[in-house]
Order: structure tokens, then sequence, then C-alpha cells
């Protein structure tokens, strides 16, 4: 049987068992149908035209975890960002692990997506947002959408700051022989308030997991939203991550991704405004080896006026890694003074390493500012010998530029720890030995 | 300590140098001045081993060491430090971690280890004392958004951290206020002694009073066509360079 039948099928002797809201399993039922009819992208689909899912869907995937798995808390400590004063909210195999998560409903609710598909006092929450932003026709959002089920459900109220990061994880334990996963978060922050959410997917052993992520994050008016995507996962892990933003007038939310591993990961970023002054930060470091690939395709859908959108990818690709930047801009005919930028700048270090950038600007506005760059290059040689003439080795030097134009993009994380931890990461895997920072 | 001899490089296909002799020895100051295009920055860039310059004829010798064939970094592990007329700006690295990494590049190549942190942090506080550097000014981005007198002081600043045996000073005081140029010049002196050398590169005299030198050296079509003493900057600030074309 095909995978994409095995889904199919699952879903219908799955669906039984499952205690939703009327609403959910409506919702569930439509996104099965859509992904009955388009299957899996192809490359014959224009957007995905540089990342192919063949091979890795061309495979037997255990849909949920035939035993519990449990995990010690010093297995994977390291992969916290603080031990403590995080909210954490953890799943092993996709199922929530209470032992290592730290929820609350104190203020703000950081909590489950099964609590919220099922509780009553959610539903009005839940009719509200849930799905109302991620795309009712693309295959794959809609296959999670059929499958929705468990993962991160987060609502600030008004005038709340998050006084703690989240922090949302996602292990696999390598328990199954391979697994794919189908987490669906729903971020929902209410008027003037505040949160910072890190979001990361880890398999703990060699084994073939792919996942498949839906995000719907609502930033209300004047509320600030950040969110870091951290995918350093196993060469054996994929992920495809679609991930949708509204925002409401004079918020600002910024989305950061280091894709610093794993095998194939796409990246799906939308964002969507409903007023004006609206600020939409999207930042992307990813540094590549071996035969990785990393997609990211992000749009912003400039539909009012005065709005901004900032978007800085850089890329640093070696041996035979690939990497794709399809960035889109659609800047609507009411959407005056519009102001968007764009820059998409890469690195490879290798002859066999590609990457593919596709900038697609679409403005029927004529009062904007839009910008686009797009630099796939070497070395800048005069800044090496600058280094060199300081007595620094040529391999040195050239790693010191490769980290310096990386760690560039680290200037807009607010959370101090995870860029100390991400400057780290960025520099092991550059080989520049930075010993402390004055 | 330095010793070039019939030094002709082209860049590009295209004559530079034709024919350059020189000889320092340790605890002088030399300065090199002409017109704009005499080679001045050429000749500077070919004795730091900038890769884009080929030397065709001659050699420079360093303490009786031939350069020839030797990378930047391996000039600079002999104790060759380039103040850069454009220094470059590397966003990303902080200016301490730039001097770190080449502190330690620089004891690798003589077999010491790493300096250690108080001990870097100690020399990093006295030297930019000196230069009159604010600390906040160490933990930016290297050059980037630096005013033409901070990019100037801090190349200075990075020559006093690495104690060069020989110092070349490329148009370090082009953008620089006076009181920028007293500072500069303070530095250079302070570094200056018996067992090293500072080869200032100018266009203007202005810099000399400051930087005392021992001999100067005129420079026109890639050749020196005439040396002296300090005396001789006055005459050039004096007279311009129209009459050394003539020698020529």
């Amino acid at each position: 049987m095909e995978f994409k039948e095995k889904l199919i099928s699952s879903y219908l002797a799955f669906e039984e068992d499952l205690d939703l809201l009327d609403s959910v399993h409506q919702n569930r039922a439509k996104a099965l149908k859509v992904f009955e009819k388009k299957g899996f992208p192809s490359k014959k689909d224009e957007s995905w035209k540089y990342t192919s899912l063949r091979a890795l869907v061309n495979f037997d995937y255990a849909l949920f975890p035939r035993s519990e798995a449990s995990i010690e808390l010093k297995e994977v400590k390291k992969y916290f960002l603080y031990d403590t004063d995080t909210y954490k909210v953890i799943f092993i195999d996709g199922v929530y692990s209470p032992f290592l998560s730290n929820t609350t409903h104190d203020g703000l609710d950081v909590c489950l997506m099964s609590a919220a598909l099922t509780k009553p006092k959610y539903r009005n929450l839940i009719n509200t947002y849930f799905n109302k932003i991620a795309s009712l026709e693309e295959s794959l959002t809609a296959l999670n959408t059929s499958y929705t089920k468990e993962g991160a459900f987060i609502y600030i109220p008004k005038k709340t700051v998050a006084e703690k990061p989240i922090e949302i994880i996602h292990f696999a334990s390598g328990k199954e022989h391979s697994l794919w996963l189908q987490p669906r978060n729903l971020i929902v922050v209410d008027k003037n308030s505040q949160v910072q959410i890190i979001e990361r997917h880890q398999s703990l052993k060699d084994h073939p997991v792919v996942t498949n992520s839906v995000t719907e994050v609502y930033a209300h008016e004047e509320a600030f939203v950040d969110y870091y995507k951290l995918q350093n996962d196993l060469t054996s892990a994929s992920l495809i991550d679609n991930t949708y933003i509204q925002q409401a007038k004079n918020s600002h939310a910024s989305v950061h991704t280091f894709s610093l591993g794993g095998k194939l990961v796409r990246n799906n970023l939308r964002y969507y405004h409903t007023g004006q002054h609206i600020l939409s930060t999207l930042k992307g470091v990813t540094i590549l080896e071996g035969r990785q690939h990393v997609d990211h395709s992000t749009m912003v859908h400039h539909s009012h006026p005065n709005c901004e959108s900032h978007q800085d990818y850089k890329g640093i690709f070696s041996e035979r890694s690939e990497g794709v930047f399809n960035g889109q801009i659609l800047v609507e005919k009411i959407a005056q003074k519009t102001n968007a930028f764009q820059q998409n700048n890469n690195v490879l270090l290798d002859d066999k390493a590609t990457v593919n950038s596709k900038p697609q600007l679409e403005i029927y506005a004529d009062d904007v500012k839009c910008s686009h760059g797009c630099t796939i290059g070497q070395m800048d040689e005069e800044a090496l010998f600058y280094l060199r003439s300081r007595g620094i080795p040529k391999k040195e030097a050239k790693a010191l530029m490769t980290y310096a134009f990386a760690n560039n993009v680290l200037e807009s994380v607010k959370l101090p720890s995870l860029k100390k931890r991400i400057n780290g990461q960025i520099a092991r895997k550059l080989g520049v030995n930075l010993g402390f920072e004055l | 300590m330095l010793t070039i001899e019939n030094l002709h490089a082209k860049v590009e296909g295209r004559p530079i140098l034709n024919g350059i002799d020189l000889h320092v020895k340790a605890g002088e100051v030399h300065a090199i001045m002409g017109p704009n295009g005499s080679g001045k920055s050429t000749l500077s860039s070919v004795i730091a081993g900038n890769e884009d310059y080929d030397v065709t004829q001659g050699k420079i010798l360093l303490k009786g060491k031939d350069l020839s064939g030797l990378d930047p970094e391996e000039r600079a592990h002999l104790g060759i430090f380039l103040s850069f007329q454009y220094p470059v700006e590397i966003p990303g690295v902080t200016v301490t971690n730039f001097i770190k990494t080449a502190i330690n590049a620089n004891r690798k190549a003589q077999g010491l280890s790493d300096l250690g942190a108080s001990e870097l942090l100690k020399k990093i506080r006295e030297k930019s004392t000196l230069l009159d550097i604010d600390s906040k000014f160490l933990s930016r981005s290297l050059n980037e958004g630096f005013s033409g007198g901070e990019k100037k002081r801090n190349e200075i600043f990075q020559m006093a951290m690495l104690e060069p045996t020989l110092a070349i000073l490329d148009e370090t005081d082009s953008g620089l206020d006076i009181d920028a140029l007293k500072i500069v010049a303070n530095g250079v002196n302070k570094f200056k002694a018996k067992k090293n050398a500072v080869v200032v590169i100018t266009h203007y005299q202005r810099l000399l009073e400051y930087i005392v030198p021992d001999f100067v050296h005129v420079l026109f079509g890639g050749k020196i066509v005439k040396s002296g003493t300090k005396e001789l900057a006055h005459e050039l600030e004096a007279k311009g360079y129209d009459w050394i074309k003539e020698l020529a």
C-alpha cells in the first residue's frame, strides 16, 4: 500500500475513536478530501520545483507510536534552552509528556491542543481561530488538519506579558522504526500582549522521522510575538513546517528560523495583515553540509496601508548541500505606503553545493518602498586579505568571515541565552573558536 | 630590518612599481611620500603580501629573510603589520573577538599557547586607554559604521596589541581631524622602540609633524626619486610635487 493510501485509510479508522468538537470533525473531514484529491506535492508544482518529497514519502512510516516511550530528563536536558524559567510543552513521539513539561493556566494558557479541541471552555476560541488562516487548499497543511489531535495551545489574554519564554519541543525517541508526526499548534496573543516562543523538533536516535507541522499564530492589536525555530535535527529526520501568522494593527510578529541540521527541511511561512502599522519580521540562518536540503518558502501579503515587512535570510552551503529560497511579497492596490524589504544572501563553500533563490514581488500599489536583493557568492577577497594580514591563517579567516556573515542575523534575537547558544552553535559548525565576549 | 631590492610589481598586468630600493634599520622611522598614483599603497600591499599584486622582479627581505612566496599571514607572523588606508568592515565580529583571534593566531605560529583572558583584558585596557578608545567601541562589530577617525584609531590599536617589528602605516592621517591625529601619532610614538621600525606612507607632511621621520623618500612613477631627512618633507609641503616630477 502506498503511504498516501495508508494515511487515508488510517484516518477513517482513527476518526471514530476521537471525541472532538463537531466543528473540528468537520474541518478534519474536509481537509482529508483535499489531501485525497491533491496528494503530496510534486516537483511539477511551481512552489516545489526545487524540493522533492518523492523519496521521503516513498516509505512506510508508523503514524502513531505503538507504545509509550519514556525519556529520562538527563537525556534531553541539553535540548532545553533553560532548565527552569520557561514554560515547556513537550512531546515524545507525538504524545504529551507531563513529566518533562511545565504548562500553566495561571493568567495565561500554555497547554495542549488536545485539551483545547475537546473541552467546552475552549469551544469559542477553537471556533474563532482553529483552521482559520491555515491554508484549506495546500495539501500538506490539509493532511495535518485531517489528523489534528495534539500540539501546543497557547492563549495570552489581553494586556498580558508572558513572563517566561515558552518552549515547544517534539522528541522522537527512536522506539518506532520510523515515524510520521503531525503536530498542530494554535497560538493566540490578544491585544497589548507579548510572548516569546521557541520551537524545536529533535530525534534522539538515527531513525527515519518526518514531521509535518502546522502552526497558526494570531497577533492581535499592539501584540508582540517573537517566534524562534531551532532546526538542528539528526540527518535521519525531516521537517515540513507550515506556519501561518495573522497580525492586527500595530502588532509586531517576528520569526527567526535557524536551520543547522536535518535531512530535508521545508519552511512554509505565511503572513497576513488585518490592519495598519504592522511590522512583520522574517529572518533565517541556514548552515548546511553533506546532502542536507533546506527550502524556505515565505509569503507576506500586504493588504493594508502603512505596514512594513523585513525578510533577511542567509545561507552557507558546503559539500553537496542544497538551499532554496522562494520569497514572495504581495502588495495589494490598497496597501499604499508599504515598506517591504527582502534580502537573501548565500555563500557556497564547495563546488557541489547549490542554492536556488527566487524573489517574487507582486506589487499593485504605486506608492510603496519595496526592495529585494539576492546574492550567491564567494568570499570577499579584500576582507580576507585584511584578516590574513593580521596573522589569521586563510582557513580560519574564511571561517571567521562566514561566521560573521551568519552571525549578523542574530542581532535581532531578543533572548540573550538563545542568542548565545545559537552563536556558539554557528561558531562550532564553522570551526571558529570564540573564547569570550567582552 | 627591512631591505627592498630592485622591486618591480604589477597589478592586472600593469606595472606599478619599477625598481624600488629601500633600507630600513631597527629603531628608525621612514616616511614615504609622493603624489597620488605614484605607487605608495601598492608598495605597502606588496610588502604585506596582497595576492592581487605580482612581484615581477627584485625582492623584499625582513631581517634577512626573503619574503617572496610567503602568505600574508606568514608575513604577519614574522612581524609585519599594515595599517590599512581603507580598513575593511566586518559586521558580526567584534573588535575584541577579532583582536583575540589575531593575537592567538600569531602566538600559535610562534609555538605559544593562547593568551589568557585576564592577560588579554589587561592588555586591551592598557592599549585602548592609550588611544582613548571607549570600552563600548570594543564590543562593536569590526569597523562597521566607524567614522574615519575611529577606523584609523582601531588600526593603531591593533598595531599596539600585536606589537609587530615592522609597522607600515598607509595614509593613516587621511580622514583624521587634528585631535584624532594627535592621538594616533601618540600611539605610534609610544610603540616606537629600538627593536622595531615604522614606515609612514603619506601624501601630506602634516602627520610628520607628530611622527618625526629619520628619513623621507619621495616616490614617483613607481621609483624612489629622492631621499633625504625630515627637511625634505617641509620642502615638499612648500613646493608641491611638480618639481619632483621633473627629477624623474
